[in-house]
């Protein structure tokens, strides 16, 4: 081919030109090279772990609360596992009506409107952005088969085996065990919950919230592999923790005498409650409240439902009244006037007091209940027939000074009890210092007078205090002078039955109580229940075990009568104290000291070398 | 004499040349077997790479770009050894006619292409999808390297690099509009190459580089400000993200994070299997775009450096050919194959490495997909042409 000079190559401009671009080039491979040095020798190790972070997503395995049981191991409340819907936000269709129409699926399926379920997953993104949202726990086997028979109607809805509470006995202790949930956004700001996420799940009342921490075990994790969608990839499980369960709860509360006692109050039909407990260890054999709950409906409950169950503000089931409850209480206070009065000096077991039915103070008249006139009494027989003008008496001469409040206060009337459940309700032991002090914020229109302190003496009036507390003061009348802690939770126990912890029993205070005036109140308490014209003879005259006990018939503004019954047994070395009080129950004798019967009949009959072992060790 | 025999060709020896010898007779002596090694190497390291990282792609075929990048590969070779026994000298004639077809077939495929991702860039063939824009590339070198030493004596110097870059802009105009604005780029580039070597005066290249400047400004600041966008919004995003990317972490600049963290994973040795970023999708565009990043992880630095040195030694030799070039034609040919073949490579590993942005350029003889990499192949045919021929006038010249 010919060439013509034009077409040859321009010899040193075109070396120049090259050797530009080489020099181009060369900058340009360098500049490669410095980087790729720099990412992956010099920061290589940072790369590394994100890399590493970036392909695991870490999932927590939710682990099992420990069970609850009785005294005896019997279980109050155990797990079942069952399947929850849940819904992964982000593989919702992107289109609005196609979303909407899942939605909807999903609502019609889970019994929610489209709203409801929109809400729902609102409120989880709030509290977990990007997690999946249960929709509904505890769902049926025919609905997951359902879902996964038309899979491709439900992007992103995936079912997950979940533990439920579950409670064998029903309703049975519900007050005492209480409930769990699903932790709020305001309790996990609480330094008590500070290692937990949302989602999980605490106790919110009774033992379930007192013993939380150990009946709630630590969850475990599961590191899976994922690719760029965030979807596990074939064989990527990486480590994997096991969750630990929780820790199994064993309680004081006997499952034997809980039923009795319920199903006692139960059988009265109206508002009440009971409580049965070791007079010298405070450990609580039975407590209960009359209306009652279902702690299943509390699991996953739909605020509609609540309201509508629960929230009766007469019947107040979820109220436990043995607790929270806040009543006068009538004539078993009297063992509380008699002890002050005692040991006050103001009487001798053996002073002798006319009663003639009534007593006049000023302008108002106190009369006995039913107007009987008993005649010369002393303490026993005061106690006996439940002569209130001998406390009117006396509590019209503790009226200035401040003794029957002193001893009251002393035995726990209106202070805290110390009780290791949540529910413990306001009370009020009446006094001058607090009527004196309404009086001049104008609250009230009168001051302190003889006749509040007459009413107190026969724990009448102004008095608001509940079964605990009555407990703990015969449990000290019992027992000469001590104040136990009330508990339910005996001892921690793992999966295989082993004691980790046993809450050994505190005693509050202690003062001393003369012996002779105690026996001479519990001789006064056994001839009430068991002997002749006693208030509670017809009721406990055929009972075989001695025990000393009173009524209490209390007149409560605005209801009927409310009965009481409070028994210390066996006489005369007690060792647990039962107290039973039925609303609008009429007198002492009437409903509140046959469910008492009852109670003490299962703890006797049915396990009386059992409870006298345990009382007995000392 | 002087005028065209340059210094380099007299004086050096050629170390590879194959003599007299069976080579001979296949048309491979005066092969330049650097070329060719750096070539076959990196083509070879693709398809051992696609075999290793694409194992889980396609569902039931685990081999399925390794089978087709390896049927690309040895196309493109078989390509390259013809195109090495053809005078490139041909083209030069042919430029009207190459040129002609490389505007019908960027501007058929608005026509006939089919869309991906809302962009027409290739025909559907019955065995691979063909994309005229990648043969494009060299098309337009040979037909504007030919339109230079044609158009040497016409005009005045402006009116020639006017000419020359409405001859070069237009195709690249009709591949923009497809959109493909990293092939567009490419076709700049080579056109401003070809004028580079063609003799076009600095002062040209200073006021282009200016009028560049503004445009670019134009089309990144002053349009949008004015609310004329002249850039699609991806396009503009993935154009400036990589200044920025960690405020676009899960926008465009995701794809670059994520590119970054697979290449420095690998640190030194490489994860090999262990590799994550690359092998469980982190990393979009795996095969394609984001090859540089497989490679980065699994073979580590050692892998990475080694692919830069084949490309190293890929320019090296073909900006030798240009300087051995036996005419102006294959001079301008070979300086604008080089170039080009520089920018893709740069841009696209940059862009893997976080330093470029993304532009969807393909890295030349490692990125899957059968039109690259033949088209590259072909290109490196006619550098190996253009020694051949180099060598062969030598010889007539000086009969030895």
């Amino acid at each position: 081919m010919h060439l013509g000079p034009e077409d040859r190559p321009q010899g040193s401009r075109l070396n120049l030109r090259v050797a530009v671009v080489g020099g181009v080039a060369i900058v340009l491979f360098a500049v490669l090279f410095f980087r790729l040095w720099n990412l992956q020798v010099l920061s290589g190790d940072e790369y590394l772990a994100e890399a590493k972070n970036n392909r695991t997503r870490e999932f927590k395995v939710i682990a099992p609360r420990g069970d609850i049981l009785d005294r005896d191991g019997n279980v109050l409340v155990d797990n079942r596992t069952s399947l929850a819907l849940q819904l992964n936000t982000t593989k919702l269709p992107e289109d609005a009506a196609e979303e909407r129409a899942e939605l909807a699926r999903l609502g019609e399926l889970t019994h929610m409107s489209v709203r409801k379920v929109r809400r729902t997953i609102k409120q989880s993104e709030e509290v977990a952005a990007g997690a999946p949202v249960t929709l509904r726990r505890d769902v049926g086997y025919e609905l997951i088969a359902y879902i996964e028979e038309n899979q491709d109607e439900f992007p992103g809805v995936t079912v997950e085996r979940v533990f439920v509470r579950h409670y064998p006995d029903g309703s049975l202790a519900a007050h005492v065990l209480g409930n769990v949930s699903e932790i709020s956004e305001e309790e996990l700001k609480e330094t008590q919950y500070k290692n937990l996420e949302p989602g999980d799940e605490i106790g919110q009342a009774g033992a379930e919230y007192a013993y939380d921490k150990y009946l709630r075990g630590d969850p475990g994790l599961t590191r899976i592999q994922v690719n760029a969608l965030g979807e596990p990839t074939p064989g990527g499980q990486l480590v994997s923790t096991p969750p630990t369960p929780g820790d199994n709860l064993k309680l004081s509360i006997d499952e034997e005498v809980q039923t009795a006692g319920e199903a006692a109050l139960s059988a009265r039909g109206l508002p009440g409650a009971f409580i049965s407990m070791n007079i010298d260890t405070g450990e609580i054999l039975a407590m209960g409240s009359n209306p009652t709950y279902d702690p299943t409906d509390l699991i996953e409950p739909s605020q509609a439902q609540v309201n509508e169950l629960y929230r009766d503000p007469v019947l107040a089931p979820l109220v436990n009244r043995a607790t929270e409850g806040a009543y006068p209480t009538g004539s078993i206070f009297k063992i509380i006037t008699a002890l002050a009065a005692l040991e006050n000096g103001q009487i001798t077991p053996d002073t002798v007091v006319q009663d003639n039915g009534l007593i006049e103070v000023g302008t108002d008249t106190f009369e006995n209940a039913g107007g009987e006139a008993h005649g010369a009494v002393e303490l026993r027989r005061a106690l006996q027939v439940s002569s209130d003008v001998y406390f009117y008496l006396l509590g019209l001469d503790m009226w200035k000074t401040n003794e029957l409040q002193e001893w009251a206060h002393k035995l726990g009337i209106g202070r805290p009890a110390g009780l290791d459940l949540p529910e413990e309700g306001e009370t009020l032991l009446p006094s001058k210092q607090w009527r004196n002090q309404l009086y001049k914020e104008e609250l009230t229109d009168r001051p302190w007078s003889a006749g509040d302190n007459i009413q107190l003496a026969t724990g009448q009036g102004d008095l608001q205090t509940n079964p605990l507390q009555m407990a703990i003061a015969y449990a000290a009348l019992g027992n000469g002078g001590k104040i136990v802690t009330p508990h339910v939770g005996m001892e921690v126990e793992d999966a295989a039955g082993r004691v980790l912890k046993e809450f050994e029993p505190k005693t509050r205070r202690k003062f001393h109580i003369d012996g002779g005036y105690r026996n001479a109140i519990l001789e006064g308490l056994h001839a009430a229940a068991q002997e002749g014209d006693g208030t509670a003879a017809g009721v406990f005259g055929g009972f075989p075990i001695p025990i000393a006990g009173k009524t209490g018939t209390a007149e409560r503004p605005g209801h009927g009568d409310q009965s009481w019954f409070a028994a210390l047994s066996p006489y005369p070395n007690p060792r647990i104290v039962t107290i039973a009080t039925v609303e609008e129950g009429g007198f002492g004798a009437e409903s509140a000291a046959p469910a008492v019967l009852d109670i003490l009949e299962a703890i006797y009959k049915k396990r009386a070398s059992e409870v006298s072992s345990a009382g007995g060790a000392e | 004499m002087n005028t065209y025999a340059t210094r380099t060709r007299n004086t050096r020896p050629e170390p590879f040349a194959v003599h007299v010898g069976i080579g001979e007779r296949l048309g491979l002596a005066h092969m330049d077997w650097p070329l060719t090694i750096a070539a076959v190497g990196l083509i070879a390291f693709s398809v051992f790479t696609l075999g290793q990282a694409t194992q889980n792609d396609v569902p039931g075929d685990p081999n399925y770009f390794l089978e087709r990048q390896a049927i690309y590969a040895v196309l493109g070779i078989v390509g390259m050894l013809v195109l090495t026994r053809i005078d490139y000298s041909r083209f030069r004639e042919l430029r009207v006619g190459i040129y002609t077809f490389l505007c019908a077939s960027v501007s058929l495929v608005f026509v006939f292409g089919f869309a991906a991702r809302g962009s027409r860039r290739a025909f559907e063939l019955p065995f691979f999808s063909f994309q005229p824009s990648e043969l494009g590339k060299l098309l337009l070198v040979l037909a504007l390297a030919g339109f230079v030493i044609d158009g040497a004596r016409r005009g005045s110097q402006v009116q020639r690099t006017v000419r020359y870059l409405c001859l070069g802009l237009a195709p690249a105009a009709l591949v923009f509009l497809q959109p493909d604005l990293g092939t567009s780029m490419v076709f700049a580039v080579a056109t401003l190459a070809v004028m580079y070597f063609g003799g076009v005066p600095w002062t040209h290249f200073a006021v282009i580089g200016v009028a560049l400047t503004a445009l670019v400004a134009l089309v990144l600041v002053v349009a949008p400000a004015t609310g004329v966008p002249l850039l699609k919004g991806y396009q503009e995003e993935r154009l400036t993200s990589f200044l920025s990317p960690d405020e676009h972490a899960d926008g465009a600049g995701y794809q670059q994070n994520q590119s970054k963290v697979a290449i420095g994973s690998g640190q030194l040795a490489g994860r090999g299997d262990k590799a994550t970023q690359t092998r469980l999708d982190f990393v979009p565009e795996r095969h394609t775009d984001f090859i540089f990043a497989v490679i980065g992880e699994r073979y580590g630095f050692t892998g990475a450096a080694l692919v830069l040195s084949l490309y190293a030694l890929l320019f090296w030799r073909a900006l030798r050919i240009v300087t051995l070039s036996k005419n102006s034609y294959g001079a301008l040919v070979a300086g604008g194959i080089a170039v080009m073949l520089l920018f893709q490579t740069f841009v696209n590993v940059g862009m893997n490495l976080g330093i470029m942005p993304i532009t969807g350029i393909p890295l030349p003889l490692m990125s899957y997909g059968g039109s690259s990499v033949l088209a590259t192949f072909l290109a490196v045919g006619v550098l190996q042409s253009i020694n051949v021929q180099a060598h062969l006038s030598q010889k007539g010249r000086f009969a030895w």
